[in-house]
């Protein structure tokens, strides 16, 4: 019989990670994320982990590398200010294939803006916002059962494609409190040592599309990681066209080619409907009512939520885009995932976005009216 | 004149990375040279060590020596060695910074890093100037010296860097210059047996950028003006704050013994799961 | 016995001011990076102290030790 709780959205988080392996958490306080911070402090010496509050976010983020290296699986939480922050050493995390997980539990922006009200501010952040060409992996939980889930799976991606994983919750979800239970199978991807000996071994030479196998320092590889544009042996390259395009292009294929495997999406009702509401994160919970409402009321209405906005469902948008006449993107900000949606679906449906700032959801009877006024009933 | 023996420190270098690409009289090449000799001098395996450092021109040591490494972001390197020390405390973590990366950006990590009193060997190769970068102004550059965003001569009070690595925590901290080969070895040496932050200030030449800004073009002329400006502390101590203005005062600041951070974390697994903390966990079905 | 890695020295002279006993100078040939080598001309004066090795920026001084 699998365990259950009646947990905030920010310690179920703290117990996914737990439950996926994380033994290393550095971060530093910020509203509305800080009970991950103070769950982990409680948590990680019970299960031999470490724990370190660091002076800022961006010590935070350079932690997390540092331990990543160490052979331990690290993360952080923290809110839009903090990404901000840590956005130079996650580009860094990027060159270098280091495994690691930030949370992001979203408040209202910009800047200080409305530490205890929920937004989805930071989706463009998190793609965008360090400097150069990557690809980021990004989950976006609903619910505080899928904050754990999310966070576990944030690990196991982290994990397999050696790169920065977010999980993209909302102050909603963060500060929710619901039933969840711990599933009686959890898949946790463990670290896999190189097969090779020191010798033969090089760092960052990867099978086509895959990722190359991580050791740890202290265990006889000698790696050389930098920040800098590098070869196969990690060492600097920088004034080599060649190198450099062939080791930036290399890490965004190492997702974009990968995409079936990662994206996940959750489709409701679609088969038969001429509008869909997409959502990610908490506006699902009022969508889905919504949706329900609408079908009761005999309208043709689906619902796409996408578990995974980064990357961006392609395949899977451009699917329903031909299926349906309308899509509407309920998000809470003036439109960021909207612009993906319109990128993959525009020549071959309506896109119509119903963004909400402030930091009160949608209410269902509000998202009905739009799907009324987008019919025209 | 024989080409046939080698320098006993090129063993310890990435042979496929040479030449350096450090200047002709850079300071950075003895400093490698001489924390290889304080290494061997201490019970330290150099299979052991990992080293991380930030950006400029004293943090592209590490990616010679063959030996784990991180080369970081600029001013970063003390966080990502702690989150390194901390995942596994057995690991000998060695930081070369400089004075732009270690006090300027990365001031705020230098102080917090020593607060926490974390067992790392930090060697900040100060040489008063952003060389990597072309020469601009450092915090640590003397009043009125020259340097491309100084071109008038810097106005500001420079950084004492070993008193305020002092003042924030750190177990053992030794400032020498490049003319004191023997006592930097001596002073490496004992911030690696140090359990605790230990960080040695070297002061050392940048003949291309320091140098050629400040009528020092040479390596030998910048060795001269670092001997002939260089005072003791226990003679420095008894001086007049006007004697020894401008002045570079070598020597031990502090040697103490304090609680260091990753035995704090051992301790609190043990108190709290009766077991200690476990490394590499992330190979483990946990 | 002192040896002068000659691919790997920059010339820079360190070795020659930093050697108690004046045994350097500069030589008057270049070697094939266009640089002036220094050479143990007073040999004989070593007293095996090793800082020239220690302080060579290159790594391209090896002195014999007293045991070799």
């Amino acid at each position: 019989m699998s365990e259950e709780y009646f947990l905030l959205g920010n310690e179920a988080c703290a117990k996914g990670a737990i439950y996926a392996g994380c033994r290393f958490f550095a971060g530093y306080p910020i509203t509305p994320s800080t009970e991950i911070a103070e769950a982990l402090a409680r948590e990680l010496p019970k299960v031999d982990g470490a724990f370190v509050q660091m002076e800022d976010e961006i010590a935070s983020a350079g932690a997390l590398v540092g331990a990543s290296w160490s052979g331990a699986k690290s993360m952080t939480a923290t809110s839009g200010p903090g990404i901000s922050l840590m956005q130079e050493n996650i580009g860094y995390a990027f060159i270098t294939e280091t495994p690691i997980v930030i949370i992001n539990v979203q408040r209202g922006s910009p800047s200080t803006g409305q530490p205890t009200m929920s937004s989805q501010s930071d989706m463009m952040q998190v793609r965008w916002g360090s400097h150069g060409d990557y690809e980021p992996i990004a989950l976006a939980p609903s619910s505080v059962q899928e904050f754990f889930d999310f966070t576990i799976e944030a690990f196991n991606l982290a994990e397999k494609y050696r790169c920065p994983v977010f999980v993209m919750s909302d102050e909603a979800v963060g500060h929710m409190r619901e039933k969840m239970s711990i599933p009686n199978d959890i898949n946790v991807q463990t670290r896999q040592m190189p097969e090779e000996s020191p010798e033969d071994y090089l760092p960052f030479k990867a099978p086509e599309n895959g990722t190359p196998k991580m050791p740890a320092f202290g265990d006889g590889y000698n790696v050389a990681i930098t920040g800098l544009t590098h070869d196969e042996k990690g060492y600097p390259d920088t004034n080599n066209p060649k190198t450099h395009s062939q080791l930036v292009k290399r890490l965004c294929d190492k997702i974009l080619k990968n995409r079936e495997n990662i994206v996940s999406f959750k489709e409701e009702d679609c088969d038969d409907a001429d509008l869909i509401v997409i959502t990610y994160g908490s506006p699902y919970r009022s969508a889905k009512t919504a949706v329900n409402q609408a079908r009761e009321e005999g309208l043709k209405v689906g619902s796409l939520k996408i578990n995974t906005p980064w990357p961006f469902p392609d395949e899977e948008l451009e699917k329903i885009a031909k299926q349906a006449d309308d899509l509407l993107v309920l998000e809470q900000n003036l439109g960021q995932m909207v612009h993906e949606v319109e990128r993959v679906a525009k020549s071959d449906a309506n896109v119509h976005l119903f963004g909400k700032i402030g930091g009160e959801l949608h209410k269902p009877d509000e998202i009905l009216t739009k799907i009324k006024e987008i019919k025209g009933v | 004149m024989v080409e046939e023996k080698q320098s006993p420190f090129l063993k310890y270098l990435r042979e496929d990375r040479l030449p350096h690409i450090f200047c002709p009289g850079c300071g950075n090449g003895m400093v490698m040279n001489a924390f290889f000799k304080a290494l061997e001098g201490t019970d330290i395996d150099f299979d052991n060590i990992a080293m991380v450092s930030g950006i400029g021109c004293s943090s592209r040591i590490p990616g010679y020596v063959k030996c784990d490494s991180l080369h970081t972001t600029h001013g970063r390197a003390l966080p990502f060695a702690t989150g390194l020390k901390v995942g596994n405390p057995d690991l000998d973590v060695i930081v070369f910074t400089g004075d732009g990366d270690g006090a300027s950006i990365g001031g705020n990590h230098l102080i917090h890093a020593a607060r926490r009193n974390i067992n790392l060997t930090v060697i900040c190769v100060n040489n008063n100037i952003y060389g990597m970068t072309g020469g601009q102004i450092s915090p640590t550059s003397p009043k009125g010296s020259y340097a491309t965003t100084a071109p008038y001569g810097s106005k500001d009070v420079p950084f004492n860097l070993s008193e305020l690595v002092v003042a924030a925590g750190a177990s053992y901290v030794a400032r020498w210059t490049s003319t004191n080969p023997l006592q930097l070895v001596n002073s490496i040496k004992k911030g690696l047996n140090t359990n605790g932050f230990a960080f040695i200030e070297v002061v050392t030449q940048c003949p291309t950028y320091y140098g050629r800004k400040n009528k020092m073009k040479t390596a030998t002329s910048m060795f001269e003006y670092l001997k002939e400006n260089s005072i003791n502390k226990r003679k420095a101590d008894k001086m007049t704050p006007e004697e020894i203005e401008d002045k570079i005062i070598i020597g031990e600041f502090i040697n103490r013994q304090e609680p260091e951070f990753t035995d704090n974390v051992q301790k609190l697994d043990e108190e709290t799961s009766k077991k200690p903390y476990k490394k590499r966990t992330a190979y483990e079905e946990l | 016995m002192i040896y002068i890695n000659s691919k790997l020295c920059k010339g820079c002279d360190i070795c020659i001011i930093t050697c108690p006993k004046d045994v350097f100078e500069k030589s008057k040939e270049k070697n094939s990076k266009d640089v002036y080598l220094p050479f143990p001309k007073n040999e004989e004066k070593c007293n095996v102290c090793g800082l020239c090795e220690l302080s060579c920026p290159d790594q391209a001084i090896a002195v014999d030790k007293k045991e070799d």
